[in-house]
């Protein structure tokens, strides 16, 4: 308990760090930070382009420590400014709408592809050489080294063009009305099966053959063996002896991974149109959307903190041995 | 590897009407390298009688580690058993379906590892090690296995509020003794002990060593009592076997082998270890290195490093022969000895 103390007080701390940079680095820019920002189209500046800049970072003649405040208190409130992209929606809402989309897609497909490539990796060790042994993951590996956005098009084209069995665009049926009601909810899972089957394929080769070399190492290890002269049962030798000792440094890799689903889409939510973070992030980008931009590197910044907090609880939980350290 | 040298009459089990508990049967093992075949452990035969303690003496990488995992059957690729039979209790170990072979597991041999230290899981407790085996064998419910292991952790000697520690939580003496219980743990016929001892301070050691007779007097279980620590192994074994590249060469009531060592090798390793006892030898070791058991030395394995090398030596290699009563020895001039003793 102690020990998650601690680390709840780093991440608060890191997070406060994160927030000064983003406040003082458009002030650390040589000239005005606003035009900087702007970059290429300066000479095409118009006065209201830069005062919305200035307004959007914040920017203004008074004195640092009090634009910090002024920041701080934007901050606390949560207040971005307008989205000028999805004017006149406030950059708050848009991320929030655009967060629940992300988290949904990238949770689901690294849940699935972690859970899948580790049990492939977990039985393809127990059976070193069988068939899942020597198929599975270099065939995995294989798929998974195609960039994404071909692998993306492929599918789309595959299954929601040719075939015309999936949708091809958006998150759910537009004409349905949302809410918990089985229709709408079967739509979006009808929505997600293709993007997040990209997102699987690029993943589940990496998790299989790094659990799989692990497994085979702590397949040798002393308290296997011990645990097969034991007698017990292959299933718990298998799972809570050999897999529980490899997962430790996969979780580490999990962590990264969690913390990467606000930022990493950002080439599967737009192949598909999917109103997540990504799809808000490219075109934030060419709208010159600076709110939106701005909240969005924010939200990136948390998200990366919270996952890599959250794996702190896991392994805590699954290596005992941290605990005292 | 055809050429089967007559099984000796292992000491331990001469005399008495009933089967020996362990009987090992001119044992093959092969590691598969990629230089070839390694003759990890070449045609051993021993056996064990109940209640008996039985020693497995010889230099790092003679064989012992892997005749204890044969009769466990966990040697992993790219070991082979080539050849042989290992009898527990009459029942033939290496011929047993995985079902079988599961439930033998333990329940009849239970084995203290060379590394017990390493043996415990570290991710869960060591309660929940003792408790499994129970669970697994005895089919106790969860509260009544807890309740049992608490009882071993105190035979032991470790207070049962330890049930709960991780292993990283305890001495290296107090890991090894909760091995000890777990192999206790359903009272096993036979217990295997791969140096159980190295890894800890002379004191631990001897007190460990005392605890482990105190509960054979008790329980009645065997043991295989594996060390390189020849002077410890006289003090504790009835019957001892000494091994050279993966050979019986001696094989004798360990007192016997203290007081009349024939085999050169054997003197070897006795003059390589001070006496416990007190009894002051000059240490002299032996010179060389073990052989290597891809290409081993032609005729006896011994001969490149013997200091009485006959001509013999050379020629075919010598067989475990009885010389005097219960003492064996492959050894061409212990031959000669008994022939002129004739
Ligand atoms: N996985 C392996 N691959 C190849 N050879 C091996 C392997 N494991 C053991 N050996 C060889 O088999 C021989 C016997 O090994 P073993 O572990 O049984 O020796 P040991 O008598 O127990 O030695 P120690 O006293 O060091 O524990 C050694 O010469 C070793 O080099
Ligand atoms: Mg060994």
């Amino acid at each position: 308990m102690r020990y998650i103390l601690r680390r709840l007080g780093f991440y608060l701390a890191a997070l406060a760090v994160a927030i000064t940079i983003n406040f003082f680095l458009p002030r650390l820019l040589p000239g005005d930070p606003a035009a900087v920002i702007l970059g290429t189209s300066a000479a095409k500046l118009t006065p209201e382009n830069l005062r919305a800049v200035r307004e959007a970072l914040g920017l203004s003649d008074a004195p640092l420590i009090q634009q910090y405040g002024l920041y701080l208190a934007h901050l606390f409130r949560g207040d971005f400014g307008i989205s000028y992209t999805y004017f006149p929606t406030p950059v708050t809402k848009v991320i929030a709408n655009g967060f629940v989309w992300t988290l949904l897609l990238g949770s689901v497909s690294l849940v699935l592809s972690f859970a899948l490539g580790n049990l492939i990796g977990i039985y393809g060790s127990w059976r070193r050489g069988g068939l899942v042994d020597t198929v599975f993951p270099p065939l995995l590996i294989f798929i998974g080294s195609f960039p994404a956005f071909f692998l993306a098009l492929g599918l789309l084209y595959a299954f929601g063009v040719k075939l015309d069995w999936l949708p091809i665009s958006h998150a759910y049926n537009n004409r349905l009305p949302q809410g918990f009601n089985l229709p709408f909810l079967l739509s979006v899972l009808e929505h997600m099966v293709l993007p997040a089957t990209t997102s699987v394929l690029l993943g589940i080769g990496g998790w299989a053959l790094g659990m799989r070399n692990v497994m085979v190492s702590v397949l040798a290890d002393d308290y296997v063996t011990m645990a097969e002269a034991k007698g017990l049962k292959q299933i718990r030798i298998m799972f809570v002896y050999a897999a529980r000792n490899a997962l430790l440094p996969g979780v580490t890799g999990f962590g990264i991974a969690l913390g990467a689903i606000l930022s990493g889409q950002v080439l599967i939510e737009t192949v598909f149109s999917y109103p997540g973070l990504g799809f808000l992030l490219i075109n934030s980008v060419n709208g010159r959307d600076y709110p939106l931009m701005q909240g969005l590197f924010m939200m990136i910044t948390i998200g990366i903190l919270a996952a890599n907090f959250l794996v702190d609880i896991l392994y805590t939980w699954l290596d005992p041995r941290v605990r005292t350290g | 590897m055809n050429t089967k040298p007559p099984v000796p009459e292992a000491p331990g089990s001469a005399g008495g009407p009933a089967a020996p508990l362990l009987e090992v049967r001119n044992l093959y093992v092969e590691y598969l390298t990629p230089r070839g075949p390694a003759q990890a452990v070449h045609n051993v035969s021993f056996s064990i009688g109940r209640g008996q303690v039985f020693g497995l003496a010889g230099e790092s990488g003679c064989g012992k580690s892997t005749i204890a995992h044969s009769i466990l059957r966990v040697l992993r690729p790219p070991a082979v058993i080539t050849g042989g039979q290992i009898r527990v209790d009459g029942a033939d170990v290496l011929k047993m379906q995985d079902a079988e072979l599961e439930d033998f597991r333990w329940r009849k041999v239970a084995m203290v590892f060379q590394s017990a230290m390493n043996s415990l899981n570290p991710v869960i407790t060591v309660g929940e090690q003792i408790d499994d085996v129970l669970i697994r064998h005895n089919r106790l419910s969860p509260a009544q296995a807890r309740e049992r292991s608490a009882e071993l952790l105190k035979i032991v000697g470790i207070e049962s509020a330890r049930l709960k520690s991780f292993p990283h939580q305890m001495s290296g003496g107090m890991r090894q003794r909760v091995v000890i219980a777990i192999a206790l743990a359903l009272n096993p016929a036979l217990l295997i002990m791969d140096e159980p001892t190295t890894a800890l301070d002379v004191v631990v050691q001897k007190d460990i060593l005392r605890q482990i007779q105190q509960l054979k007097a008790a329980l009645g279980f065997s043991i295989l009592f594996i060390t390189h620590d020849v002077s410890l192994m006289v003090e504790f074994s009835d019957n001892m076997a000494v091994m050279y590249a993966g050979e019986v060469v001696e094989m004798a009531p360990a007192r016997e082998i203290f007081s009349n060592p024939i085999h050169p090798y054997t003197r070897g390793l006795l003059s390589s270890f001070p006496s416990l006892q007190g009894r002051r030898r000059k240490l002299t070791g032996i010179p060389g290195s073990p052989p290597d058991l891809v290409n081993p030395p032609s005729g006896c394995k011994f001969h490149p490093r013997c200091t009485r090398c006959t001509r013999l030596e050379t020629e075919a290699a010598p067989q475990l022969t009885e010389v005097t009563a219960g003492h064996w020895v492959a050894y061409h001039d212990g031959l000669r000895l008994t022939e002129a003793a004739a």
